[in-house]
C-alpha cells in the first residue's frame, strides 16, 4: 500500500475514533429520550426496555449521555436510567477495561445536574479511583445530593475529633460548626450537637431542621369509627382564631395558642388537647416566608393526617399507629412571598392498644435536602 | 353414606391429591420463590448437610459478601442465586443481585433508588419481599412498591414505580409479602391499611396491569400461593377475615373460606389433598374443584406459628412457635409426637428437605431436626449472625442469608 494511503487511513481511523464519544452521545440522546417517556401503570415499558438494551449496547462512551438523562427525569424514568449506567459500567470494570473518569469527574462538579445522577457518577469513579472521595468530597460540605453532602460532612467531622483529640478546643469548635452548617442528617446533627454543648455552645436542634413549634390548636371533633378523617369540619372551611366551636359530643372548644420546647417540634396533642380517643384535632399556624419559594412540608405522626397549605389540601395519609418517623410524610408546595397558612387535622383512633395512644404530630419547613427554609411565626389576634 | 357417594368423595380426594402432589414441582432442585417450589417450603433435594461450622469452613461450600441488609430470602434456579438488599442512610438503595450458585461469584448488580415511603419498623427492610425467578427472569418486589424485572444477565425487562400509580400501598411498618409467578402472570400483594388496598396481577412480559382485586384494608405480610387446576391456577390470599380464592388469570373471585383470627403474616399451606388456612385456630380445608365453599376437615391451635408459616412434610405439618416446634398429622390435625424444644426468636420459616427440618433463629442458630415417627433435634448450628430470612434448598446446599453474608452449606463432594 502506498504511504500516502496509509497515511489517509491513518488519519481516517484517528478520525473516527476521535468522533466515537459524539456519535454515541447523539445515538444514545433519543434512546434516553424514550426512556423518560415510561408513564403510569407500565406505560412505554416495550419500548424503553427496546431503548434500554440499545443503550447499553452504546457502551461506556454512553455514561455521560445518560447520566445527563437524569435532569428532568421523574424518579421511575430515573430507575430505568440508573440501571443503564450500572450494567455497562459493571461490564467495563469486569472486563478490567477504563471508564471515562475525566468525563465523569467533570460531570460530578456540574452541580446544575441531578443529585441521583452525580451521585452514581462519583460512586463508580470511587470504585476505579480510590482517591476520588478524598480529592472531591472537601468541596461539597454544601452540595445539592444529600448523599454527598453526608459523606462531605464526615470527613470534616473526623478532622473536628482529631483536633479535639489533640486539645485543639477552637479549631474544633470551628470544624464542628463548619459541619454543621452542611449537615442535614439527624445522627450527624445530634452528634454535632453534642460535641459542640461539651465546648460549650448550645445548638437549636428545632431551629436548624426548620420546625415550627409555635400553633394555634384546637379539639377534639368527633372521629369516632375514623370518620373524622373525611369529615370536614369548621377549621377546614374558615379560621377564625376567635370562633367557638363545636366539637366532639357537643362541647364548645375553643382555639389555644400552644409552643412545644421539643427539640424535634413533636406537639403532643394529649397534653395539649386532652386525652381523647376517636378524636380530630387541628393545628394552625401562619407562617412569613421573605421570598416566594419551592419548599418541602414534612409531617410526621403516627396518627391519620391531612396538610393544608394556604387553604389547599396537599398531603393525606390515614392510617394508623404503624410508626413516626423523622420526614414522614413529604408534600412539595410554594409558599407565598409574605403571609402563608398551615393547617393540619391529626386524628386519633379508638384503638386500646398501650402502643395505639399517641396522639401527636411534629412539621417542618425545608429546601429539596432537608434544610431549614427562612419563615417566621405571625401572631394573628383572636 | 352410599357407596357411590364414597366413591365420588375417594375419586374427588384422590384427584385434589393429585392437584397438590403437583404443586411443588418446578425445575429439580431449585428454590424460585419464598418457601422454595409452590411456596411449599420443601425441596427434593437429598444430601442436604446436617452439621456445618462457619467459622472452619467446614461444608461451608462459599460464602458472599452482601452490601446491605435486608430480610429477603435467596432464589435459586438454574445455577443462579438472587438476593435483594436494601440499604443507604434513608434506607433507599435497593439492591439486586446475581451469585453464581456453585461458586459464590457475584455475577452482577442492579440498584434502584427508592420511590416509596422508606419507613419500616427496625426489624424488617425495604428488601422484606422475596424475589421470584422462572430460571429466565427474575422480578423483585420492594417494601417501597417498586418493582424490577431483569433477565438472568441483569438485563432489566421493565420497572415499576407502584407508589407512582397508587400512592398510598405503602405501609409504616413495612411491607414484606412476596410476589409469586404463574407462567407469565406476576402476583402482587398490596394489601395494606391506606385507602388503595389490592391484589395486582401483572403481565410479567410487559409489566403492564392485567387485573386488580380489592382486598381488605388493613396491615398484611401474606405471601399469595398458587393452587394449580388443569391448565390454569388459583391464587390464594388471606387476610385476617378470609382466605380467597381468584382465577389467576382474571382475577375472578372463585371462593372465600370466612374466619376470624386468620394470620397476617403467615401463608396458607398446601397439605395432601387439602388446603391449611393458618392462623390462631388453623383450619386444613377441602377446596372445591370449581366455585363452591370450602369444607374444614379439622382444626387446631397447635400450629400457631408467629411471624413464620407452617411447613407440610412427609404427611405431617411443622410449626415453629415460640420455643417449640410442634407438629400435627396433615390428615386430622392431630398431635404427633412431643413438641420439640427450641431456643430464640423465629422470623425464618421452617424448610424441609432429605429427612430433615431446618430452623433458623434471630440469633443466627439453625437447629435441624430429623423426621419420622419420633421427630428428634440432631443439630444445633450456629452462626453468629443475625437470620431472618427463610433459607433456601437446591442444587443440594442450603442457602442462608444473614445479615451481612450469603453462605452457601453443602456437604464436601
Amino acid at each position: 500500500m502506498p504511504k500516502g494511503q496509509i497515511g489517509r487511513l491513518t488519519g481516517a481511523l484517528l478520525l473516527a475514533l476521535a468522533a466515537a464519544p459524539y456519535i454515541v452521545a447523539a445515538d444514545a440522546g433519543p434512546l434516553v429520550a424514550r426512556i423518560k417517556e415510561v408513564g403510569s401503570e407500565g406505560a412505554g415499558n416495550v419500548e424503553a426496555a427496546k431503548a434500554w438494551r440499545d443503550l447499553v449496547a452504546l457502551g461506556p462512551d454512553a455514561l455521560p449521555a445518560i447520566l445527563t438523562g437524569f435532569d428532568g427525569a421523574d424518579d421511575r424514568s430515573a430507575n430505568w436510567l440508573r440501571a443503564a449506567v450500572d450494567a455497562v459500567a459493571e461490564r467495563e470494570v469486569s472486563a478490567g477495561r477504563r471508564l471515562p473518569a475525566e468525563k465523569l469527574e467533570a460531570f460530578i462538579h456540574e452541580t446544575k445536574h441531578a443529585p441521583a445522577a452525580r451521585r452514581l457518577a462519583y460512586e463508580w469513579l470511587t470504585r476505579t479511583d480510590r482517591t476520588t472521595p478524598d480529592r472531591l468530597l472537601p468541596g461539597m460540605l454544601n452540595d445539592p445530593s444529600v448523599e454527598l453532602r453526608r459523606d462531605a460532612v464526615a470527613v470534616v467531622l473526623k478532622e473536628a475529633h482529631e483536633k479535639l483529640d489533640k486539645m485543639d478546643k477552637d479549631g474544633a469548635k470551628a470544624a464542628f460548626k463548619k459541619a454543621l452548617s452542611g449537615a442535614r442528617d439527624p445522627d450527624q446533627v445530634e452528634a454535632i450537637a453534642k460535641a459542640l454543648k461539651g465546648l460549650g455552645e448550645s445548638v437549636d436542634v428545632a431551629a436548624h431542621f426548620g420546625f415550627v413549634r409555635t400553633w394555634q390548636l384546637i379539639g377534639p371533633f368527633d372521629s369516632t369509627g375514623g370518620k373524622g378523617h373525611a369529615a370536614i369540619f369548621e377549621p377546614e372551611k374558615h379560621v377564625d382564631l376567635a370562633a367557638v366551636l363545636s366539637g366532639k359530643g357537643g362541647k364548645e372548644v375553643r382555639w389555644t395558642a400552644y409552643t412545644t420546647e421539643d427539640a424535634y417540634g413533636n406537639v403532643d396533642l394529649n397534653k395539649a388537647i386532652g386525652k381523647h380517643m376517636g378524636a380530630a384535632g387541628y393545628a394552625y399556624a401562619v407562617v412569613d416566608s421573605p421570598a416566594e419559594r419551592v419548599i418541602e412540608v414534612r409531617a410526621s405522626t403516627k396518627n391519620a393526617v391531612k396538610v393544608f397549605v394556604n387553604g389547599k389540601l396537599v398531603f393525606a395519609k390515614e392510617e394508623y399507629h404503624h410508626g413516626k418517623y423523622l420526614d414522614q410524610h413529604v408534600a412539595r408546595v410554594t409558599l407565598n412571598r409574605g403571609r402563608n397558612t398551615l393547617l393540619l387535622k391529626v386524628c386519633q383512633n379508638e384503638q386500646k392498644d398501650s402502643w395505639a395512644q399517641e396522639w401527636e404530630f411534629q412539621v417542618r419547613l425545608c429546601d429539596a435536602v432537608g434544610g431549614a427554609v427562612p419563615f417566621t411565626i405571625v401572631k394573628e389576634g383572636k | 353414606m352410599n357407596r357411590n357417594t364414597i366413591a365420588r368423595r375417594g375419586l374427588a380426594f384422590c384427584l385434589l391429591s393429585s392437584v397438590f402432589c403437583l404443586l411443588p414441582i418446578a425445575n429439580a432442585g431449585d428454590w424460585p420463590q419464598f418457601r422454595g417450589p409452590g411456596g411449599a417450603g420443601v425441596s427434593d433435594d437429598t444430601g442436604l448437610p446436617t452439621t456445618w461450622d462457619v467459622k472452619a469452613g467446614t461444608n461451608v461450600r462459599w460464602q458472599a459478601d452482601l452490601p446491605a441488609r435486608g430480610v429477603s430470602c435467596p432464589v435459586v434456579a438454574k445455577g443462579k442465586v438472587y438476593v435483594t438488599c436494601c440499604g443507604g442512610y434513608r434506607q433507599d438503595r435497593l439492591h439486586v443481585l446475581c451469585f453464581d450458585a456453585a461458586t459464590g461469584k457475584r455475577l452482577w448488580e442492579r440498584q434502584f433508588t427508592a420511590t416509596g415511603s422508606t419507613n419500616s419498623h427496625p426489624k424488617t427492610s425495604m428488601a422484606g419481599p422475596t424475589p421470584v425467578t422462572d430460571g429466565e427472569r427474575v422480578f423483585a418486589l420492594f417494601g417501597t412498591g417498586d418493582v424490577a424485572a431483569l433477565d438472568s444477565d441483569g438485563n432489566l425487562l421493565w420497572y415499576r414505580a407502584l407508589v407512582r400509580d397508587y400512592p398510598t400501598i405503602t405501609n409504616q411498618v413495612g411491607m414484606a409479602a412476596s410476589p409469586v409467578l404463574w407462567k407469565d402472570v406476576l402476583l402482587l400483594p398490596l394489601e395494606n391499611a391506606g385507602d388503595q388496598s389490592f391484589a395486582l396481577a401483572l403481565d410479567a412480559t410487559t409489566g403492564k396491569n392485567r387485573w386488580k382485586a380489592e382486598r381488605k384494608r388493613d396491615i398484611n405480610w401474606v405471601t399469595p400461593l398458587l393452587r394449580p387446576l388443569g391448565d390454569g391456577a388459583e391464587v390464594l390470599f388471606q387476610s385476617s377475615n378470609e382466605l380467597t380464592a381468584y382465577d389467576v388469570l382474571t382475577g375472578e373471585k372463585r371462593w372465600a373460606y370466612k374466619a376470624a383470627g386468620l394470620g397476617t403474616v403467615p401463608m396458607p399451606v398446601a397439605l395432601d389433598g387439602l388446603m391449611l388456612a393458618t392462623g390462631g385456630e388453623s383450619a386444613a380445608l377441602r377446596l372445591p374443584s370449581q366455585n363452591g365453599e370450602p369444607e374444614a376437615v379439622w382444626t387446631t391451635n397447635k400450629l400457631r406459628s408467629g411471624y413464620t408459616t407452617p411447613t407440610c412434610y412427609r404427611k405431617r405439618v411443622y410449626a415453629v412457635n415460640a420455643t417449640f416446634l410442634n407438629c400435627v398429622g396433615a390428615e386430622d390435625g392431630k398431635p404427633a409426637g412431643a413438641p420439640i424444644r427450641l431456643r430464640g426468636t423465629f422470623w425464618a420459616s421452617p424448610v424441609a428437605g432429605d429427612g430433615k427440618i431446618y430452623v433458623a433463629n434471630e440469633e443466627g442458630t439453625v437447629f435441624v431436626v430429623k423426621v419420622g415417627d419420633k421427630p428428634e433435634l440432631v443439630a444445633t448450628n450456629p452462626i453468629g449472625e443475625e437470620v431472618i430470612a427463610t433459607p433456601a434448598i437446591a442444587d443440594g446446599a442450603l442457602f442462608l442469608r444473614t445479615k451481612e453474608h450469603l453462605y452457601c452449606i453443602a456437604l464436601k463432594k
